[in-house]
């Protein structure tokens, strides 16, 4: 019977990949590979399936999702980036540098900072953060420069990815903080013991050792920010703008909206038409990169197991 | 070992430590290094203060007693638009029905894996799938969700339109599919707590003619009970904390609109709202835009997840993983060499 149950888990996620496939097989079949590419305005697509008016010259589902897919790529990417540095620093501390009272704070913090719900990390940074910024980092100059093409409001790339980073930070010092702990004393101890001083040790021996385990935390902090959907669609800016990194500066200031906040956003409840295709198919798209990082990060503790190091 | 024989020394040597290394030795970029660890601590430590102080503040000069026996109003006035029982009513509704799932679904999960596991492929194989649904986002088990129960078959969950559409969208929906969220957190705290209990309870259960799944029932589960309870009130700090499958399972509306006149039924059936979504429409990325509103909301859910997270370190406080691995490392040992380490 426990069996049965088990088997029942598999077919689940069968049956998930099927339905969310199967339906969003009409987007994908009507754009082809293009539904990855550019071309046009999203909302002006989405607003043409929601009228059942076809643009001129395409179909009812055409739809160009690079703006969206550039967005979720450079929010995910710059915080993940941002976090592989801090949560390795901080998981460092944590396991080496801290003293008993400053690890007895840490680690309460790490826990609080994991529990926040992303609604109210998003609210903190729709109400508190997004005007901060607006008013004290983006000045009147930048913002004219680019009036015609795209409006400066604070909710922006900047935005997003602080907190995003923010949110992964919390799994990535845990994996981490584990593998460094796990490290055998004695490898450490051996390099002591040349006359290497205690950083080079630690940088040298324990990190070299645990960075499968740094790449596996990279990689499931990835998946969390690739499906963040609430938050994102809180403080990203809602305007699929896909945010161009030759403008230098501006480019951090320049509103994005990622996959998964355009599926908040599109939503309205049951309806018909060709606007759930689509956003089956944005979901079948995040259904797939979840997978298949769930297998990279399957993939990536595998050399850790080789060291005898169980993370 | 003459001298110690002749009895010239007869108390044993102090323990001498040698000198902490001092940083000021270290090259320059070494102590940089040092000193951006430092750095990094005390400001996760400052932005976790900063969240808490904001909160707080913002939150309790707008927390009205009232507000959390009040059922929202819609009202663009913020003094006028009520409070939010409703919210709290449907947290409480969505977390018991999500956790009445996970809980017993998850440990079974769990036993099975851990205790027979057979044939081993599958057991790996189902590994994997509770890892894949731990990846998924929820926005998209929110999507398949509202795919999966906006059949015919599963009408009698939600309620349907004028014209025969199942809407899909319902607490019992938006319950089950929360329960996903909760079920890798329980399937790893019990298959933890196994791993940790010694050998011995389990043979000394065989020897004693009990077959393998009375000592599950009898012995394992009841040994493991703080584990599982810490895998469970995590659970449900996740399911009170997300939105997306609220705002898509739960249909677009402040009050609790039970489908029919019948009690319990009929509100389990119908749509409704819960601190989160109280708190994403009342900010300004909603439509009711509330900002205090939805501060007091955000406070409210804040300490209700804080007061979880004290829970599960209070059940985890006492298990020492480190002492269970280093049992398991021993009995490999002792399987090797034949010495009886452990009994």
């Amino acid at each position: 019977m426990l069996g049965a149950l088990s088997v029942g888990v598999l077919a689940l996620i069968g049956l998930m990949a099927f339905t969310v496939i199967d339906n969003a097989w009409p987007s994908f079949s009507a754009n082809g590979l293009s539904w990855f590419g550019s071309g046009g305005d999203v909302v002006t697509q989405f607003r043409a399936m929601q009228s059942g008016t076809p643009l001129p010259g395409h179909s009812l589902l055409y739809f160009r999702a690079w703006p969206l897919i550039s967005g979720t790529l450079v929010t995910t990417v710059l915080a993940v980036a941002i976090a592989i540095v801090v949560s390795t620093l901080a998981a460092i501390f944590l396991t080496e540098f801290a003293p008993a009272p400053m690890r007895r704070v840490l680690e309460p913090v790490v826990r609080l900072l994991a529990g926040v719900p992303s609604v109210v990390y998003g609210l903190i940074g729709i109400l508190a953060l997004v005007p901060w910024i607006n008013e004290h980092l983006i000045s009147n100059a930048r913002k004219h420069s680019v009036q015609y093409v795209v409006q400066l409001n604070g909710q922006d790339l900047m935005t997003a990815t602080l907190i995003l980073t923010v949110m992964i930070l919390p799994i990535m010092i845990a994996i981490t903080t584990n593998a460094l702990a796990s490290v055998p004393g004695s490898w450490r101890e051996g390099s002591a013991a040349l006359g290497v001083n205690r950083w080079r040790t630690i940088w040298r021996v324990s990190v070299r050792t645990a960075r499968p385990a740094i790449v596996a935390g990279a990689v499931l902090a990835t998946a969390r920010a690739l499906g963040e959907a609430i938050m994102l669609s809180m403080v990203s800016g809602g305007l699929p703008f896909a945010a161009n990194p030759l403008d230098g500066l501006t480019f951090l200031f320049e509103p994005v909206q990622p996959l998964a906040a355009t599926i908040v956003k599109e939503f309205a409840g049951q309806q018909g038409g060709a606007v759930p295709h689509t956003i089956y198919a944005i979901s079948a798209v995040l259904l797939v990169s979840a997978l298949l990082l769930s297998f990279a990060s399957w993939a990536a503790k595998q050399p850790l197991k080789r060291y005898g190091i169980g993370a | 070992m003459a001298s110690l024989a002749l009895g010239e020394r007869t108390s044993p040597p102090a323990i001498v430590h040698p000198p902490r290394e001092r940083t000021t030795s270290w090259p320059l970029v070494d102590r940089a290094c040092y000193g951006l660890c430092w750095a990094t601590g005390i400001g996760l430590c400052l932005i976790a203060a900063a969240i808490l102080l904001l909160m707080l503040v913002e939150g309790i000069s707008d927390l009205r007693l009232n507000l959390l026996f009040e059922s929202p109003l819609p009202s663009l006035n913020q003094s006028q638009a009520g409070g939010f029982f409703d919210p709290i009513v449907g947290t409480f509704i969505v977390t018991a029905i999500g956790t009445a799932i996970a809980a017993p679904v998850g440990v079974a999960l769990a036993t099975w894996l851990s205790e027979y596991g057979r044939p081993a492929w599958l057991a790996r194989a189902v590994e994997s799938g509770v890892e894949m649904i731990a990846g998924t986002p929820s926005i998209v088990l929110a999507i398949f969700g509202l795919l999966l129960f906006a059949r015919g078959f599963f009408a009698f969950l939600s309620q349907s339109a004028a014209d025969g559409n199942v809407t899909g969208q319902s607490f019992l929906v938006a319950g089950t599919m929360m329960s996903l969220l909760a079920l890798p957190l329980v399937v790893a705290a019990t298959r933890e707590s196994l791993a940790q209990l010694p050998l011995r309870l389990r043979e000394s259960s065989y020897a004693l003619g009990k077959t393998r799944a009375t000592t599950i029932r009898r012995v394992l589960l009841p040994a493991i009970r703080p584990g599982i309870a810490s895998g469970v009130v995590l659970g449900m700090g996740r399911i009170i904390g997300d939105t997306a499958i609220i705002t898509i399972l739960l249909g677009s509306s402040l009050k609790n609109q039970p489908a029919s006149g019948t009690p319990i039924i009929g509100t389990l059936r119908g749509f409704g709202s819960t601190l989160t979504s109280y708190v994403y429409n009342n900010s300004p990325a909603g439509e009711g835009n509330a900002p205090q509103k939805a501060y007091a909301a955000a406070f409210v859910l804040l300490m209700i997840v804080l007061a979880l997270n004290a829970l599960v370190v209070r059940l985890t406080r006492g298990v020492e993983p480190s002492a269970a691995a280093l049992a398991r490392r021993r009995r490999v040992f002792s399987r090797l060499s034949g010495l009886p380490w452990n009994r």
